[in-house]
């Protein structure tokens, strides 16, 4: 059979991958077939289908071969030219016939089959993305983005390649296999039995090479992933490497990773690329031992010294299919070995899918659920209480207020809690003791996206999508129109720049936005929140790398953002926050001073610290 | 293609046995159906009898044996080639990426490089691995196969004269219909690939925008835009197992048919025709394996183009032309003259346009102005990270181009905007900036950065790992870690390139009474945010739009230029009530 055609997407891992570093088994794996058959959901006829076009064309394959001997024997014997051409000539048509419903069974099953996976892919892609939507910012919070990436890369694309080929290929594996056993029953049992022996031998070797390549391969990881690690460090800091006049340095060290690699580069593919010759060799080697054992047969046979009727009668038509079958008998089982591998990593990779899908939503609405006609803004957090881990606090007895329109500020160091009250309020994450409420009704009374509808954000980290500037701004409202979202822009002094980008507004951003300066960026997310008529906005250290004087212009076009609206500001620049309502001064998670900025400074105490720039924000 | 004859020269005993060697195996495979045809011919219905098959099974068995160790031993040059000729090539570009001007490393984008430094140089790895195995192998079983079957009957096996270029062009039609619509399958991967990597990492947006429900109905079209992409390209693919199987069918059929004629008419032996028809199947499969191995290598040529960028690409800037190639910067003052400068060439408007000024050695020197208006760009001309469009930079009354570049910048301590730690203990990082430096000194370019006291309270003091980017010290920890790297160079030149922005003012204030004792005969050349940074500079340019638009001390400029006053102003109201 010749190989299969890979599509350029789909061998990312190249030849590592075949092998796996490690040993991916599932650990339940009924359970994991069981749902991934669910997936297949309306498709099931079509699978249907697939399986009795498996059964036709490897039927058809093993009695096209059968149909060999009688030809042979046919003209190896002889009986009268005219009669045999006849028979002949009948035979072959009905090979013909019967190679022909093969090829086209094949076709349909392999198109059905294709069908079936990317349709189920589809199912399972979309089900784990909206799963994923569903689920907690805590679960983001405790899991690298790498990872969930490769839930939706490696793993379904493991999933995929087995649909696609793989449990199909073992279904007729074994079909060919039980099929070619019963024929070389049928055709001599001496040879059978020389076959058998022989097969499970194969097997053997196969498994201790991929036992030791497995190994090798291993290794071969670990030291392309050091150098893998070292380029992409070194190249992201290439220009600081330049300034140090680093070059030399880091081309020496690259070289001694360079050459670890190179030793069991080797080592690993050698041994990897060993298994075709060792395999093909015992397969020819199998073939002339049954040619051998077989033309012995033939021949006594011929001269009369084992009975036509024996169990050991071999004719030479009989031969040639053998040698044919015992060349297709040991193939079988090296596939199904192999395909074992896809099917493992895939049930492997369909758990891991799973797991993600299993995880608990955001808790889902609570009963009493209050729907507010609308928010005014009123917040108040009364003795909230909250670590991320049951076993480190990291607010204590928080109690503040905020009467709708007022501008609250948030001063402390890293680590302080700022920004876990921010979590808290858009229920990233749900307190542990006391209670937040917004308008006098607990939030978690109030339905999440309500809640979160009515809340606009401005991220210190910023997030854009890819997409036009336009678009990435109307994020904030997406029934704004293209003037509103002009005037946000204008609002938030981003206007200026985006007029000087080649397509305006048009322009495509990539990459979240590399294309931009930081400064630039946070500028474009305060549009976004500018365009939002949520009536409470939080602006998490929201203008850290815009310029002070741009800064300024800001401020103007924020006054009029915040007028009307219950806002928190986190800032690491004092001069920002100096006009809010009232400033709450954050350490170790408690709140140690509170008031205007006047009453502040006049208290002398750590704020007057960070502000006359005694002490440092860490 | 030339450029890599030079990766290949050294392993040129590898890259020609490889092959050699596969043909070996090629050889055994091919003979044997033709001995397995003379067992059958003259063991069986010839007169040979036992002692024949005996002999013959003898052969074959001698066969196998070349036949296995030709096929290890080929893969073992084989491996052996590709590994060496890959990692040597990889060494070669990561040495000409250490060579690249700033301007390169932007073209390129940091992202593109390491991925050619990686993924295509083990696509390369693998290519090459497969093409000296597959190379001779896969032609010589098909060549091998025609050869046997002719020399065993000319006009039996002539019938795979049609088949051949038969299927050839089947396979070839099939082919060019799918390998574009791969492309475009693969390019809603990377969309859909990159939207999910949106969304991981945007979900504080998403979810306070309440956007979940949007961002799921895209993903979903995207998704379904993939399944048909798919569908559409694969669908083709799937036709090439059918056709293959079909087309060894009908020439197996043809084959009995024709050759039972010859049977029947006594022109050929029975156990030829069952040795042709295995030929025949052999030499299609052949073909199949060839074609496959044409596609792949249009995969190869995509990663060799793009790894070849790169070592084609000549660095911009470069040191050759250098006329004081050993002089040494001795007292650092910086001259510009009439300097313009702008990224690219073909960009209308200039980033920096007619700058001229002087740094004098022990002074220092601020420059102000507002985002974009050209301030980094400016200070990046000085140890030549770009070169500049017109005009000239001089250090000690000397053309920058004419140091050579490992004593210029040897000369220049710089610490950059986006500045980078590397993982490694906190020692090994500062180390960067003097490989042999005792311990003390390290210690105390530590201390003029303010950075020693906050080291000393971690647990592991210097030996503290920092992880990759130097992410687990706080921003300001990061900057004067910076700092003292660059401190320990002993500059002649200081650049610092708002490298202080997340320190608080009364420490940035020691650090500069630090650099005025540590650093008396140094030029220092600092750009800040913070105009009180710079306020007791000897001198302060303030740059507006690329161009000086005011140069002077604090006290002239307050009252001279309109620009400083405005910047002054924005951040005033906290500079008079820390006074």
């Amino acid at each position: 059979m010749p190989p299969q055609i890979t599509p350029p997407g789909r061998n990312r891992g190249g030849p590592a991958a075949r092998f796996g570093t490690e040993k991916v088994k599932p650990k339940d794996m009924k359970k994991a077939i069981g749902r991934l058959l669910g997936y297949i959901g309306k498709d099931k006829p079509k699978v249907a289908l697939a399986v009795i076009c498996v059964l036709i064309s490897t039927g058809t394959n093993l009695a096209g071969t059968y149909m060999q001997r009688p030809i042979i024997n046919c003209l190896g014997g002889a009986i009268s030219a005219g009669d045999t051409m006849r028979y002949v000539m009948l035979m072959l048509l009905a090979m013909a016939g019967v190679y022909l419903t093969g090829v086209i069974a094949m076709m349909i099953q392999q198109r059905v089959m294709i069908r079936v996976s990317q349709n189920t892919l589809k199912r399972i892609r979309d089900d784990l993305f909206g799963k994923l939507q569903g689920l907690s910012v805590r679960y983001y919070d405790t899991n690298s983005a790498g990872d969930m990436m490769s839930r939706f890369t490696n793993d379904v694309d493991n999933i995929g390649l087995m649909f696609d080929s793989t449990i199909l290929q073992i279904f007729s594996g074994m079909l060919t296999l039980v099929g070619t056993l019963a024929l070389m029953l049928r055709t001599n049992l001496p040879l059978t039995v020389v076959t058998l022996i022989i097969a499970p031998l194969v097997a053997r070797v196969a498994a201790a090479i991929a036992k030791n390549t497995r190994k090798y391969f291993g290794r071969q990881q670990a030291a392309l992933g050091a150098v893998n690690g070292y380029i992409e460090e070194t190249i992201s800091g290439q220009k600081v490497v330049k300034v140090f006049n680093h070059e030399a340095k880091a081309k020496e060290e690259f070289a001694k990773l360079n050459e670890d690699l190179r030793d069991v580069q080797v080592r690993a593919n050698f041994l990897g690329g060993i298994m075709g010759p060792c395999m093909n060799a015992l397969s020819q080697a199998n073939y002339t031992i049954t040619a051998f054992v077989g033309a012995m047969l033939t021949f006594f046979t011929k001269l009369g010294k084992i009975g036509a009727s024996s169990f050991a009668a071999l004719d030479i038509g009989g031969l040639s299919v053998f040698v044919t079958y015992s060349r297709q008998f040991s193939r079988p089982i090296n596939e199904i070995s192999n395909q074992m591998n896809v099917i493992m990593s895939a049930l492997a990779g369909a758990e891991r899918v799973f797991a993600v899908m299993d995880m608990e939503p955001e808790a889902a609405h609570d009963t009493n659920l209050v729907n507010p006609e609308r928010i005014r803004g009123d917040v108040v957090f009364n003795n909230v209480t909250f670590g991320y881990n049951p076993d480190k606090t990291i607010l204590k007895n928080i109690s503040m207020y905020a009467h709708p329109g007022q501008k609250i500020a948030l001063v402390g160091s890293t680590g302080a809690g700022k920004t876990t009250i921010i979590n808290l309020l858009t229920r990233f994450y749900d307190i542990n003791s006391g209670e937040i409420t917004i308008d006098g009704v607990d939030i978690r009374d109030i339905n999440r996206e309500t809640l979160r509808e009515n809340i606009a954000m401005v991220l210190q980290d910023t997030h854009l999508f890819t997409g036009t500037v336009m678009e990435n701004i109307r994020y904030g409202r997406l029934d704004a129109t293209d003037a509103e979202v002009r005037a946000a822009a204008v609002t938030s002094c981003a206007h200026m720049f985006i007029k000087n980008m080649p397509d305006g507004y048009d322009t495509v951003l990539t990459g979240d936005g590399s294309n931009l300066s930081q400064g630039q960026r946070q500028l474009l997310n305060i549009a976004r929140a500018a365009l939002s008529k949520a009536p409470i906005l939080i602006l998490d250290e929201a203008t850290s790398s815009v310029d002070t004087r741009t800064e300024q212009h800001i401020n103007r076009g924020m006054d009029a953002l915040m007028e009307n609206r219950t806002t928190f500001v986190i800032a690491h620049r004092l001069s920002t926050i100096r006009n809010s309502d009232a400033i709450m001064v954050l350490e170790h998670g408690e709140i140690i001073e509170r008031g205007t900025h006047e009453e502040l400074l006049e208290m002398r105490g750590r704020y007057y610290e960070l502000y006359t720039g005694i002490k440092e924000l860490e | 293609m030339n450029r890599y004859l030079q990766y290949i020269k050294p392993y040129k005993l590898y890259f020609i046995l490889g092959p050699l060697l596969m043909l070996t195996e090629v050889a055994g495979e091919i003979v044997l159906p033709k001995l397995m045809a003379g067992m059958i011919n003259n063991g069986i219905l010839g007169g040979g009898g036992t002692g024949f098959i005996i002999r013959q099974a003898c052969i074959m068995f001698g066969c196998i044996i070349i036949q296995v160790s030709g096929g290890i031993s080929g893969h073992y040059f084989s491996v052996k080639a590709a590994v060496n000729f890959s990692a040597d090539i990889r060494r070669a570009v990561f040495d000409k990426v250490q060579e690249f001007s700033f301007k390169n490393i932007d073209k390129f984008s940091t992202g593109s490089l390491v991925t050619r430094l990686t993924n295509d140089i083990t696509q390369v790895m693998n290519i090459t691995r497969m093409a000296l195995i597959m190379a001779v192998r896969s032609p010589g079983m098909l060549i091998g196969g025609v050869i046997m079957a002719f020399s065993i009957d000319a006009g039996l096996a002539s019938i795979m004269f049609i088949m051949i270029p038969l299927l050839g062009l089947a396979i070839f039609l099939l082919m060019r219909t799918a390998l574009p619509r791969f492309d475009s399958m693969q390019k809603s991967l990377d969309n859909l690939n990159s939207k999910t990597q949106e969304n991981i990492t945007n979900v504080r947006v998403i979810k306070s925008f309440v956007r979940g429900s949007f961002e799921t109905e895209r993903f979903d079209e995207a998704s379904g835009e993939l399944r048909d992409r798919t569908l559409n390209a694969m669908k083709i693919v799937v036709m090439t197992m059918p056709v293959m199987t079909l087309a060894m069918n009908i020439t197996t059929i043809v084959v009995l048919w024709r050759g039972g004629n010859l049977v029947m008419g006594r022109e050929l032996e029975i156990g030829s025709l069952s040795a042709i028809v295995q030929y025949t199947t052999q030499v299609l499969s052949s073909l199949m394996m060839v074609s496959m191995m044409i596609i792949n290598s249009s995969r190869a040529v995509a990663s060799i183009r793009r790894i070849s960028e790169v070592l084609e690409t000549k660095s911009d800037l470069t040191d050759e032309d250098a006329k004081y190639k050993d002089r040494l910067i001795t007292e650092g003052r910086v001259e510009f003259r009439n300097v313009s400068f702008k990224y690219y060439e073909k960009r209308k408007d200039k980033v920096l346009g007619d700058i001229s000024f002087t740094a004098e050695p022990g002074k220092v020197l601020g420059i102000v102005g507002i985002t974009g208006s050209g301030k980094s760009s400016l200070v990046q001309l000085i140890p030549r990270l770009y070169d500049p469009t017109e005009g000239e930079v001089l250090i000690d009354g000397i053309n920058v181009k004419d140091y050579s570049l490992y004593n210029l910048r040897e000369g220049v301590g710089m610490v950059l905007q986006k500045n980078v730690l590397f993982s490694g203990s906190i020692m090994d990082n500062l180390r960067w900036g003097g490989e042999d430096a005792p311990e003390e000194e390290i210690y105390a370019a530590a201390r003029a950065a303010q950075a020693d006291g906050f080291v000393r309270g971690f647990t592991d003091g210097y030996d503290m790992e920092l992880g990759r980017g130097g992410v687990n010290v706080s921003g300001g920890q990061k900057q004067r870690l910076c700092i003292a790297r660059a401190l320990l160079k002993k500059p002649k030149i200081l650049i610092l390139d708002d490298s202080t922005s997340a320190v608080d003012t009364a420490t940035e204030a020691q650090i500069r009474h630090a650099f005025a004792t540590t650093l008396k005969d140094t030029t220092k050349i600092i750009i800040a945010q913070r105009v009180s940074s710079v306020l007791d500079a000897d001198k302060i340019i303030v740059l507006n739009d690329g161009r000086i638009a005011a140069e002077g001390t604090h006290d002239e400029l307050i009252k001279s230029s309109e620009e400083y006053r405005e910047i002054y102003y924005s951040q005033m109201d906290r500079e008079r009530e820390v006074s």
